[in-house]
Parts: C-alpha cells; sequence; structure tokens
C-alpha cells in the first residue's frame, strides 16, 4: 500500500495551483460577493481536462481513476471552495451518471460535450419537501407514446440554471417505490425545462444552486438512462461516487483551513514570540493534522475500492461523514487561531467558515451518513 | 524542426534557503523543486514552434535521479522525449559539458534554455554550449521566430533591444515574454507517463570547481526614520554611514 501521492496527482496538484493563482485567487472575492458563478473558469477546465476526470479518453475525458479524481476536486476546493463543489457535481453526478448508466448511443452523444466542459451538467433528485427522503418525490414523468412528459420542480441544484443538460431521477410508478422511479436527461432548450430561483447562500457562493421546473417537459424515450424503474438505485449509486466527491471536497477546505491557520500562528507574535508557542494554539493544529490524515486515509481507501469495482457504499459514507465534519471543525478553529482577523474577508478562513457547512449537508446530511454507515454494519 | 531544450531543476522561487553539514549543502527540507522559471519560457516557445512548424521536443536535464518528476512535467507540458544525465550539476562548465555531448549525439536544429537558472543564477551555460559546439548563442532572447532554416530574434541588450537574423542551428538563452509559460493538462499528465526518459551516464565528470561554503546575505537592518524636516541628518547619514552618495 503506498501512502505517498503518485506523480501524476503531484502534476495535477501543481497545474491546479499555477493555474489557480492566476485565474482564481485574484478575483475569487469579488465572485462570492456578487455570489458569480465564473462559467468561464469550467470552460478553461475543460480545456485542461478537468471536466471529465474520469471519463475514457474515447469519449473526451481524461480516463484517470478516483485517486487523481480526489486530488481535482480537494486542490481546486483549496482554492476556491465553491467551484471545487461545482467541479465535483459536474463529474461526478451528471457525467458519472450517465458514464456509469448511459448505453453506448447516449455515451457518445452527451460525454464528449460534458468532459470538455462544451456544456456544464446538472443533477436533479431533490424536491422542495424530499431532500434525504427521495423516495416520496412529486416530480413525475408519464408515458405518451414514444415520448414522457415531466412535470414537477427539482431544488438545491448545483448547476440549475447554467447547466446545459440535466440528469432527473423522477416517478414514474408509486409513491415510496424504491422501483418507481426513472432517470431522464434533459437538454436546456427543451420546450417546459427551465431554470426557477438562484438561491442567496451562506458559501460557496461561487457555485450556482438553483431550481430547475418542467412543465410538460416531452423528452424522447432515448433520453432515459438504463430502463424504466431503475432511476432510484441508479441515484444512490451514483452517490456513493458522490460521496468521495464531497470527501475530496472536504479535504480540500481541511487541508486549506489547516494550511492558512499552521502559517498563520507562525507568524502571528503575542507576548513576543509566535502563538504556535503557545499549546493552546498548537495542540489544536496537532489535532487538525491528526485528523487530517484520516479523512485522508478514509479518502483514498474509498476510492481504492470504487477503482476496483468493489462495494463501496460504507467506506465512503464514512469518508464523507469523517470528511466534511472534519472541513467544519477545521474552518470553526482556523477563525479562532486568526482571531480578529479570521472574522474579517481579508483572509481566507472567513469564507472556509461559511463554505464548509455545505459539506456536512450536501449529498447526504452527516446524520443520513450515519444511517447508511449503521444499516451497513448491521450487516 | 528538432529542438534540444535544456531544463534546470530549482528550488522554488517561495522557497526557505538554509544550508546543513556546516553550511556545505543546501537545506531541501521540505523544498519543493520546479522547472526553472525561465526554462519553463524555453519550453512553453519550443512548444508553440513545435505547433507552428512540426518536429520534436527532447528535454535534457542534468541531474540525479530526484529531478525526474520535474522532467516528467516538462514531458507533460508538451516535450516528446527526454534525457537525463546522471550527474550533479556541480556547476556550469561541467553542465554545458554534459549538454554539448548530448547535443552532438542529435541533429538539433534550435538549443534553447533559461537565460539563467534561479539557484546559483550563473546565467553561463547557453554561453559555453555554444563555443563548445561552435554555434552562435544569444541571451537573454525575448523573442525568437522562425522561417525555413533561419531566425529572427529579439534579445536584451543594455539601455535597449537587438533585432538580429541568424541561421539556424544556434543556442539561445530565453526570458519573457517569448512565450506564457504553458500549464500541463490533464492529457499531457496522462501521456508524460508513456513518454521515453532515457538516463545517461556523463560523459566526462572532471569537476574544475570545488564548494567550500554557502553563506545567507546579512539579514536587512533595521530602517531608520527620519524628521521629513531635517534633511541635514538624512545627507549626513547617506554620506557617512551608508556611503551611497
Amino acid at each position: 500500500m503506498d501512502f505517498e501521492l503518485n506523480e501524476n496527482q503531484r502534476l495535477i496538484a501543481d497545474m491546479i495551483k499555477d493555474f489557480g493563482e492566476r485565474e482564481i485567487a485574484p478575483f475569487r472575492n469579488e465572485w462570492d460577493d456578487k455570489q458569480e458563478f465564473p462559467v468561464h473558469i469550467f470552460k478553461k477546465f475543460g480545456e485542461l481536462g478537468l471536466m471529465g476526470v474520469l471519463v475514457p479518453q474515447a469519449y473526451g475525458g481524461s480516463g484517470f481513476t478516483y485517486d487523481e479524481y480526489i486530488t481535482v476536486v480537494s486542490e481546486v476546493a483549496k482554492l476556491d471552495p465553491g467551484i471545487g463543489l461545482s467541479v465535483a457535481a459536474h463529474n461526478s453526478l451528471c457525467t458519472g451518471h450517465i458514464l456509469q448508466f448511459g448505453n453506448e448511443e447516449q455515451k457518445q452523444r452527451w460525454l464528449p460535450k460534458l468532459a470538455t466542459a462544451e456544456w456544464i451538467g446538472a443533477w436533479g433528485l431533490t424536491e422542495p419537501n424530499t431532500g434525504s427522503d427521495a423516495g416520496n418525490m412529486k416530480t413525475t414523468a408519464r408515458k405518451d407514446g414514444n415520448e414522457w412528459v415531466i412535470n414537477g420542480t427539482k431544488n438545491w441544484i448545483t448547476h440549475g440554471k447554467s447547466g446545459d443538460v440535466a440528469v432527473v431521477i423522477v416517478r414514474t410508478g408509486e409513491v415510496g417505490d424504491s422501483h418507481g422511479m426513472t432517470a431522464f436527461v434533459v437538454e436546456r432548450g427543451t420546450p417546459g425545462f427551465k431554470a426557477g430561483k438562484k438561491e442567496d447562500k451562506l458559501g460557496m457562493r461561487t457555485s450556482e444552486t438553483a431550481e430547475m421546473i418542467f412543465e410538460d417537459c416531452r423528452i424522447p424515450e432515448t433520453n432515459m438512462l438504463g430502463k424504466e424503474g431503475e432511476g432510484f438505485v441508479q441515484a444512490m449509486k451514483v452517490l456513493d461516487g458522490g460521496r468521495i466527491s464531497i470527501a475530496a471536497l472536504s479535504l480540500g477546505i481541511a487541508e486549506g483551513a489547516f494550511e492558512a491557520a499552521l502559517a498563520y500562528s507562525q507568524e502571528r507574535h503575542q507576548f513576543n514570540q509566535p502563538i504556535f508557542n503557545f499549546q493552546g494554539i498548537s495542540f489544536k493544529l496537532a489535532d487538525m493534522a491528526t485528523k487530517l490524515e484520516c479523512a485522508k486515509l478514509l479518502t483514498y481507501q474509498a476510492a481504492h475500492l470504487k477503482n476496483n469495482g468493489k462495494p463501496v457504499t460504507k467506506e465512503s459514507a464514512m469518508a464523507k461523514y469523517y470528511a466534511s465534519e472534519c472541513a467544519v471543525s477545521f474552518a470553526n478553529e482556523a477563525v479562532q487561531i486568526f482571531g480578529g482577523y479570521g472574522y474579517t474577508k481579508d483572509y481566507p478562513v472567513e469564507k472556509y467558515y461559511r463554505d464548509s457547512k455545505l459539506c456536512t449537508i450536501g449529498e447526504g446530511t452527516s446524520e443520513i451518513q450515519k444511517l447508511v454507515i449503521s444499516r451497513q454494519i448491521l450487516r | 524542426m528538432n529542438i534540444l531544450v535544456c531544463i534546470t531543476h530549482v528550488p522554488d522561487t517561495t522557497s526557505r534557503i538554509a544550508f546543513t553539514n556546516d553550511n556545505t549543502e543546501f537545506d531541501k527540507n521540505g523544498v519543493q523543486f520546479i522547472i526553472g522559471p525561465y526554462d519553463d519560457y524555453a519550453l512553453a516557445r519550443a512548444v508553440e514552434l513545435k505547433e507552428q512548424h512540426g518536429g520534436k521536443i527532447t528535454v535534457l536535464n542534468v541531474g540525479e535521479a530526484e529531478t525526474e518528476p520535474t522532467i516528467r512535467k516538462a514531458l507533460a507540458i508538451g516535450a516528446d522525449e527526454a534525457v537525463r544525465v546522471n550527474a550533479f550539476p556541480s556547476d556550469s562548465f561541467f553542465v554545458a559539458n554534459q549538454i554539448a555531448a548530448v547535443a552532438k549525439q542529435g541533429e538539433y536544429d534550435l538549443i534553447l534554455m533559461g537565460r539563467e537558472s534561479i539557484d546559483f543564477n550563473g546565467g553561463m551555460v547557453h554561453g559555453m554550449v555554444g563555443e563548445l559546439l561552435g554555434l552562435p548563442s544569444f541571451s537573454p532572447v525575448m523573442q525568437l521566430d522562425v522561417e525555413g532554416t533561419t531566425a529572427k530574434i529579439t534579445r536584451e541588450i543594455e539601455g535597449g533591444k537587438e533585432k538580429l537574423e541568424v541561421s539556424l542551428p544556434f543556442v539561445a538563452g530565453c526570458q519573457e515574454p517569448i512565450a506564457e509559460w504553458k500549464i500541463p493538462n490533464m492529457r499531457g499528465i496522462m501521456s508524460a507517463r508513456t513518454k521515453p526518459l532515457n538516463v545517461v551516464e556523463p560523459t566526462d565528470a572532471t569537476v574544475h570547481s570545488q564548494l567550500s561554503k554557502y553563506e545567507l546575505p546579512p539579514a536587512k537592518g533595521a530602517v531608520k526614520m527620519i524628521d521629513a524636516d531635517n534633511v541635514e541628518e538624512l545627507v549626513d547619514l547617506l554620506k557617512n554611514e551608508a556611503k551611497v552618495i
């Protein structure tokens, strides 16, 4: 077992840092302030190959494994968690769903556009009244000849407004039946498919979150992913990978907050010495350093299983749960170490503090992760 | 066009510089190494020239095995193959000899490198390589365009710029704005693994210089504040204490 980053991962981390220092760092506070989703950055990410990390080269992707994917998401998140979140959602949810469950024709049709960021992808499972309880969704698709007619609203959707294509999971059977849901691909511009309200958020403000509204939206049968009734089961499998994404996102935030706090603790002098010399501060950092390693090991373990096609439900839930809780607590401690300065926008920890909270909520709350883990350990 | 790009493996510009072993060795602990920034310009221009004219880029480094990640990055950016001369780059003359030996093995139209490394900043290697190969050498080159068998170059000279037309082949030490630094993409990173990286032993291991000791520049002194009305004292201090006027 090798615990060091491989050569690809080091090159990828370097590439993202080099790009980010020039193209992201100087602008992120402004984007955050205005809640601007910087689409042009994603187009450039497309050129760099960061929007189809797991997509085979035959479909225009980069053809890497989850190991490199974790590096991508965490390094981008370290620069800007919101952009990291959008990279994660695009890669593992929308693109990941089509990659895992699309037929050959569907893969040929959508993956090259997604992998190069010609199109930005969205993925819709959640609804206003069904977050964790996805089985009770209200959005429906009714068959009409060779078409399906979708009605309903999906919300909290990353790229719900700017997404050029969306995978949506909708009800095609009975309420509460886990085999009563089906996944469809809907392209922007399809009559009856429109964007609703863009959310005004606490953090992750550089990532767009919006409603997707379907009103008698007709799509051809050929846009169905897999078979009728498989949508929920597919979504759960997509989320198994999605949790690795959010674990990686959390790792980036945790590491960013830790590194910022560690550096500041050596620069900031009080009582004629660096504040790192006080155990009240250095013990916080020692705890963070230890937990960071735990979060990394859990995340890479999940990636290793996923790369080898093994069941990953429990391990990805553990990684997501632990790493996201680390991100929130590290950001909190980092603000504390920075003191008054940490409470201002002059230092990055204020933003980590706001951005991190999404990690314990999105793609399954910490409580849902514990539910998943507890069900798995009972077997 | 066949281009040889020589790269150095140097500490990142923000590294903390410290020495060990009684100040006889650079302390590499915690230091990240990068492609020399000026070499990076040379490589970027080589990639552009290859895009325009076709051909092949060979990247060359004189260094021990630890430099291979840096070489892989150059391959990821766009070089086609790499040669590592397996030796510690002791001094400029040693490095220039190794480069010349490799250059003689291939028929290169251009031999590009940075105008200087950013560790020892000697800025001598390109001139030495030119002499050893009997080729003209130019530095610092800020612009380089190739048409057929000639190149138009612009180099910086004292107080201005000089535009020259040169026949290929030649040696150039490059600097900005010859090209924009290139960031490797994921495909480049993936393909870097499979591109050839040949390790060769040094041809002549004679080292003509010997390092005795490193020394950091003296720490900056404290700032002396002088009242704006007190010009006399300022002049006196500049003349007698700082001795700059």
